[in-house]
């Protein structure tokens, strides 16, 4: 228990460290790109420019602006208002949007997990099979195919072909599905075959054989004695999963249009929206450092050979 | 191998362990019993047959390296082997596209051709009316702008000062540059692609493949699209991994070979960057690109935009491949071949490169054709964001992003989205394959496993 406080502390200074790093990092993009965000079709009388630049914190040196602002964002946990968004505080905007991304890709890795854990153990046992064979080439069909391509079949396939879902929206249980589904797909195609390979490899061990000569039903074998072992590369993919499934919800919450935080990212980014980029920079900075960070101790707790460190 | 290469060791040895024997033994063999000298020369020689013997067998035995032993498996390996030539097929058609009868990938016809499905209708280089060519031919336009241009030589030739005169000359260098006929028909097209698509014109004249895949929005025809979109996909997958590759492959083995704390930092470098969201950097590099001082600086220094795009997809792409390297390089670290080395005095940067990199280079192949794939799609996300590549340029991400906004309930333009992606998931099915093919082909574990 104490190791694994003292882990989370340790791995609580390199994520500051991280944010930190990030945060001048991006910082140091915003001031260099060129063009202001309060740059327009209209000319902006000097007075108001001169009060716009003091309200967002931009009047001043490069030095001047970075210190005010990590000093605002360390001791005031305050990001700013958003330059673009009328009235909003990044805040807001980070608040508004991430439960929707964030349930998102919860739904869409606890989906991508079932279906290909289950499709790879299928396989695997079943090798060689007519399954075996179809699985896997549905598992490199959905690692070959681009996510929006997949996004847009599926939504003329089941919400006009076939009117099954909803076409876009928020809120229930059916909206989600879909767009769920489209964005744990291709993750679930690499987690089948982490898996069958995982399978393949531990069915041949030594102690799988020890199982099936004591008598064991071959349904404890394959669930009790090798899947464990099976899913320790699973496991270590979650991190990278994570990171994709962020990326790909940027291209669904486009395609769905759904309110979440994906076409934030991208249009604050476009738009020369300086505080909310940095805003949402620093949100998925967090996020995937988190999950990088549930991963590590996940597996240390699966292989109890791997020390936290 | 072993019982073999013992007793052909001596053997190696011997021209040079005989040659101070010789020489030395007239000299002062002189003093010495001439039988003795004659049985020593005897057996020697008995001896030297012997080795000889062993040797000549050893040299029938071959020996098989890692790497014949992969691709004996390999070629066993239907899928694999098909997968290769696949491969090599579509680098090689991309490669010689300027050179195949297609019709233009950027000449659009808004009047007559937007949205035509699939047909065998004939088609024609220049056929456009409101291209205004001769004959609506491009070869006949081609002929009447050289004579033309003849014509203004032959005249500018005839003016008497010379500095005039080449004053007009360069103008009319300026005119063939802007003015030929090839702009109107391909984009940008390098000096080999230039040369490519004249003699594509010498053997087919104007004759071109018939739009057998349809046509887009714009009326430009998809076939010629889809080959010249693999162009720039494929540069893409290959140029950013090989990008991602030479960063993540020095890193890697610099890291594991150094071992210690400089490992350790290095390492702790790279799980830092993994937790950056680097598509907003990506982002906000191509916003900056976009500015047209920067674009102009950049094309006075020679760097196009896309050069900087392909440099910044596979600098983010090589943070796993120096973690796969670190480890094999960990691993491989303390075996003899490297003391060995250390102990002749090679320099560190000759063990790492020479001597551990090749070495690894079995998983680093397997991970580069699981990386271009990756690549590939990346960059059709990002021609989906609308921050990929460029019109007129066109890639296989820009062209299924195309087809996938020509999908809708109403009217469905199906061949839009299909052929670049059926292009696309073809490549990427063969490279997935490939390199599953190639991973077990170099597996150790897999040797004489049948």
């Amino acid at each position: 228990m104490q190791d694994l406080a003292s882990y989370l502390l340790k791995r609580l200074g390199w994520m500051l460290l991280t944010l930190w790093a990030v945060f001048t990092l991006s910082f140091v993009l915003m001031r260099s790109v060129p063009g202001n965000p309060f740059d327009g079709e209209r000319a902006v009388a000097p007075a108001i420019r001169r009060q716009l630049e003091a309200r967002y914190n931009m009047d001043g040196t490069p030095l001047e602006q970075y210190r005010q602002a990590l000093g605002n964002l360390v001791f005031h946990g305050d990001l700013g208002w958003s330059m673009k968004l009328e009235d909003y505080s990044v805040a807001q905007v980070i608040a508004e949007g991430f439960p929707i991304s964030a349930s998102l890709a919860i739904f869409a890795l606890v989906f991508a997990v079932i279906l290909g854990v289950t499709a790879g153990v299928i396989s695997a046992v079943r090798r060689g099979s007519v399954a075996d064979v179809g699985m896997m080439s549905a598992a490199v069909l959905g690692i070959a195919i681009p996510n929006f391509v997949l996004a847009s079949l599926a939504i003329l396939l089941f919400v006009f072909l076939i009117p099954i879902f909803p076409a876009a929206g928020w809120g229930t249980f059916r909206q989600i599905l879909l767009p769920a589904i489209c964005l744990g797909l291709p993750v679930a195609a690499y987690i089948a075959r982490l898996t069958r390979t995982g399978m393949l490899e531990v069915l041949g061990r030594d102690y799988v054989r020890t199982a099936a000569a004591k008598g064991l039903s071959k349904r404890t074998i394959v669930l009790r004695h090798a899947l464990p072992g099976a899913l320790l590369p699973v496991v270590s993919y979650l991190g990278p999963a994570t990171a994709s499934v962020l990326t790909g919800s940027l291209v669904l919450e486009k395609i769905f249009a759904l309110p979440g935080m994906g076409s934030h990212f991208v249009n604050s980014a476009l738009q020369r929206d300086f505080t909310l980029s940095m805003g949402m920079v620093l949100t998925y900075t967090v996020l995937l450092f988190t999950m990088n960070t549930i991963v590590d101790i996940s597996y240390a707790i699966i292989d109890p050979r791997v020390k936290m460190q | 191998m072993s019982v073999d290469a013992a007793p052909t060791d001596p053997v190696q040895g011997s021209p040079s362990g005989a040659g101070p024997t010789s020489g030395v033994g007239p000299a002062s063999g002189a003093g010495q019993p001439d039988a003795a000298t004659a049985q020593r020369a005897l057996r020697e020689s008995a001896e030297r047959e012997r080795l000889e013997q062993l040797l000549e067998e050893s040299r029938n035995i071959r020996g098989v390296s890692l790497w014949q032993d992969a691709w004996r498996r390999l070629k066993r390996n239907r899928v694999a082997i098909f997968s290769l030539w696949l491969l090599a097929t579509v680098a090689l058609l991309a490669f010689i596209t300027p050179l195949l009868p297609l019709q233009s990938p950027v000449d659009k016809d808004l009047q007559n051709r937007r949205f035509l499905p699939p047909n065998l209708a004939a088609a024609h280089l220049g056929d456009r009316p409101s291209l205004q060519f001769a004959d609506n031919r491009l070869t006949a336009e081609l002929a009447e702008f050289e004579t033309r241009i003849a014509e203004l030589r032959s005249e500018a030739a005839q003016i008497v000062d010379p500095a005039a005169r080449e004053k007009r000359m360069v103008e009319i260098d300026q005119r063939v540059e802007v003015d030929h006929p090839f702009h109107q028909l391909w984009h940008d097209l390098g000096p080999v692609s230039w040369a490519m698509v004249q003699v594509r014109i010498a053997i087919f004249g104007d004759w071109a493949i018939p739009s057998i895949f349809g046509t887009d929005d714009l009326g430009r025809d998809l076939l010629a699209r889809v080959f010249w979109g693999a162009r720039v996909s494929l540069i893409v997958g290959l140029v950013a991994t090989l990008v991602s590759l030479v960063i993540g492959v020095s890193y890697g083995a610099i890291a594991g070979y150094f071992g210690g704390v400089i490992d350790a930092a290095m390492m702790r470098i790279v799980d830092l960057l993994y937790s950056i969201p680097f598509i907003f950097v990506v982002i906000f590099v191509l916003t900056f690109l976009e500015d047209d001082k920067t674009k102009a600086y950049l094309e006075s220094v020679g760097v196009s935009r896309m050069t900087i795009f392909y440099l910044l997809i596979g600098a983010i792409y090589w943070l796993t491949m120096s973690r796969v390297v670190r480890g094999q390089v960990l691993s491989l670290r303390h075996e003899q071949f490297i003391e060995a080395a250390r102990t002749i005095g090679a320099p560190q940067g000759r063990i790492i490169f020479r001597h551990l990199v090749p070495n690894v280079l079995g998983i680093v192949i397997v991970y580069m054709t699981l990386t271009i794939p990756a690549v590939m799609l990346f960059e059709a996300f990002l021609s989906f964001l609308g921050i990929g590549v460029e019109p007129p340029d066109v890639s296989w991400g820009l062209l299924m992003d195309e087809g996938v906004k020509a999908l809708s309930s109403v009217k469905t333009f199906w061949w839009l989205a299909l052929f670049p992606g059926l292009a696309m998931a073809m490549t990427l099915f063969a490279l997935n394959f490939l390199g599953d093919g190639l991973r077990d082909a170099l597996d150790p574990r897999m040797k004489n496993r049948d």
